[in-house]
């Protein structure tokens, strides 16, 4: 595979910053519309319909916390009914070893912990996080707004349709505050 | 030098869950500037608080120490009340926990507004309310460092914890719900986490918030799994809080005695957990805000708010209180019956007729609004409900095991100085802990309050391409 002109001067990306999250959601939805699809949204706080603007589809988290569940209802269930009837079979007022109506709060409570721990790990393993190091904070003002008060949007360099000129002069067009170039 | 921070606040009032003209540079600077603040401008109260509460959690180091040294007797623990102090103090504590689930989660899936301001706050009283409570199972063992024998563990000693006891339920259920509440907590943090790291002036600070904040960046695919994730992590804990103390309940309920084994317990103790809970969330807000002067974010109409589910779910536990005399008459058992008569005239009479005051009586005030948005008046009666369920735990673990089934085993229990000690000092560690939160991390989650200022203002759904935007900072 060979290397390409971007790689080697390695910018990462173009960033647009934006003013409010209205603006940053048009100019996804019309960087989208012009066939960008390898690029990103950046905003304080969630804002409704980003993530589908840039062509965010299907989130997987509710599945990873189904199968986080189940695995616990039948881990949890698996380990009292073993206990009792297979490890430790223990006769309490002729009651049967695998007496399951007792067995129904531990159950209950591994559930909802293997949901509850699938849910975060599942979430933060798909966005990647930690991560330690990401070229946008190389741009000065991402850095020390994005987590507050701006909303950015950025190109990314790996984008087949991306180029260093054309790209810029569409990211001028939807008015932003700032277009700046992202750093490796 | 007097910077915009120390200045007073203004309370929008009963209406507003936060007062006009913030924008979302105004309010990170706002609930970031009561962390990265210099330290010479903490406000006296808070020194004052933070050394008292340590001077109080100093009876749980001499507590704890003097337990483990001599063992469970330096309590006041005595056959037939077998669970004293320990029990009433961990129900308690676990109680308290309760509001804070309810408001993160409940609230959340409720889609109510005004939990913003508070639910970061009440997440973390859960959070520090839940290590106190575990703190006295452990303690209560005698020999905590054994405490992993509950666990489910292949052993040599070829033994097994028995699952049909509540007991080991509670286990399970207490030690869900700690993990649980923490990342519930955890992962609403990171967001703010990482505004703070953008937002610190000194390096070291950066660095702290930095690595806490996992490298978040906002970016939308991230918000997307993150609301997602969020969102079934509050449906997950709403009915995980309601089973913990069902569970809880469950210790009494399952056991023959008088005066416990009763089916109302559960939801009676859920109610009253939610009630001190409430209580709680008011004792510590309402010096947090003036402290901090957070009095424009978390206004009258959070007090307001909260003052009346408290008033709402003592109503509940007062049907409880009801419930109980009645059944133990309708029972025509004996020994119920005679458990009424004992609790209302027996010895602990005086307790029983102060948990009815504090419990039933006073809070009967936050009926009228001039008690509700009355700052002492509303501090007041938290206290009293925070001191009301605590009797409430009193009156049902002692006063059922005192004078059971056979008159000749009936006795007295008096707890001594050693378990006033840990109680005290959990307390003081509690309190400890909470007033660090409130001045090391942003205690109101920054990124929701944008999202409701962003939901507060319907002309920015315009296209904000030309006019300017109200979330300009100026």
């Amino acid at each position: 595979m060979t290397e390409t002109f971007w790689d080697r001067h390695g910018l990462y990306g173009l960033m647009a910053q934006f003013e409010t999250p209205e603006q940053v959601v048009s100019a996804a939805q019309r960087a989208y519309d012009a066939g960008y699809r390898k690029m990103d949204a950046y905003s304080p706080m969630p804002v409704e319909g980003l993530a589908e603007a840039i062509g965010f589809k299907r989130n997987w988290v509710s599945l990873v916390v189904l199968i986080g569940g189940l695995t616990g209802c039948v881990g949890g269930f698996g380990l009292l009914w073993w206990i009792c009837v297979i490890a430790y079979p223990h006769n309490v007022g002729g009651r049967p070893f695998d007496s399951w109506p007792a067995f129904i709060p531990i159950t209950f409570e591994c559930t909802v912990l293997l949901a509850a721990l699938s849910s975060v790990v599942g979430m933060l393993a798909m966005n990647k996080l930690p991560m330690p190091y990401h070229p946008v904070f190389n741009v000065t003002e991402f850095a020390q707004r994005a987590s507050i008060d701006r909303f950015f949007l950025c190109i990314e360099a790996n984008d087949p349709k991306f180029d260093r000129d054309k790209t810029k002069a569409f990211l001028l067009e939807l008015n932003p505050e700032e277009v700046s170039e992202v750093d490796k | 030098m007097k910077t915009e921070l120390d200045e007073q606040a203004i309370d929008p009032g009963p209406d507003k869950i936060i007062a006009p003209g913030f924008t979302y540079t105004t309010v990170t600077e706002k609930i970031a500037g009561v962390v990265l603040k210099p330290i010479q401008t903490t406000p006296k109260q808070w020194w004052i608080s933070l050394f008292l509460a340590f001077c109080a959690m100093q009876g749980l180091m001499a507590g704890a120490f003097w337990l483990l040294y001599k063992g469970t007797g330096v309590w006041g623990i005595m056959i037939p009340v077998g669970w004293g102090f320990a029990i009433v103090n961990f129900v308690w504590w676990i109680g308290i926990g309760h509001a804070g689930t309810l408001i993160s989660a409940i609230l959340l899936l409720l889609k109510q507004d005004w939990r913003t301001s508070i639910n970061r706050f009440a997440e973390a009283m859960t959070l520090f309310a839940v290590a106190q409570a575990g703190m006295f199972p452990l303690l209560h063992m005698g020999r905590p460092w054994l405490g992993y024998w509950m666990g489910p563990y292949p052993n040599s000693m070829g033994l097994w914890p028995q699952p049909r006891s509540p007991l080991v339920w509670d286990v399970f259920a207490v030690s869900t719900y700690l993990t649980v509440s923490l990342i519930f907590w955890f992962i609403g943090l990171v967001p703010d986490l990482a505004t703070m790291r953008d937002k610190a002036k000194h390096n070291w600070q950066k660095v702290t918030f930095g690595m806490f904040a996992l490298g978040w960046r906002g970016s939308a695919r991230h918000w997307a799994r993150y609301q997602m994730a969020y969102l079934l992590l509050g449906g997950l804990a709403t009915p995980l809080v309601v089973s913990v103390h069902t569970v809880v309940s469950f210790d009494f309920a399952v056991s023959m005695i008088p005066g416990w084994h009763t089916t109302i317990f559960p939801p009676y103790f859920v109610a009253g957990a939610i009630y001190s809970g409430f209580a709680m969330v008011l004792t510590l807000a309402i010096p947090t805000r003036k402290w901090f002067h957070l009095e424009d974010l978390i206004t009258m109409r959070h007090l307001d708010a909260c003052a009346k589910l408290m008033l709402g779910v003592g109503l509940i536990v007062a049907y409880g209180y009801m419930m109980e005399a009645f059944m133990s008459w309708y029972s025509g058992n004996i020994y119920e019956m005679f458990m009424y008569k004992n609790r209302s005239t027996g010895p602990y009479a005086f307790f029983f007729w102060m948990l009815i005051l504090c419990n039933i009586l006073i809070p009967q005030s936050l009926w009228s609004a001039k008690v509700r948005q009355n700052i002492p008046r509303l501090f007041f009666v938290s206290i009293v409900v925070n001191i009301g369920m605590w009797l409430e735990r009193f009156i049902i673990v002692i006063t059922s095991l005192h004078r059971d089934f056979l008159p000749s085993s009936w006795g007295m229990y008096y707890p001594t100085m050693w378990d006033w000690a840990v109680l005290t000092g959990t307390i003081g560690f509690f309190l400890v802990l909470m007033v660090l939160f409130v001045r090391v991390l942003p205690s109101i989650s920054i990124f929701e309050v944008r999202e409701v200022l962003h939901h507060l203002a319907p002309h920015m759904l315009d296209d904000g391409k030309t006019s300017p935007s109200p979330a300009h900072g100026d």
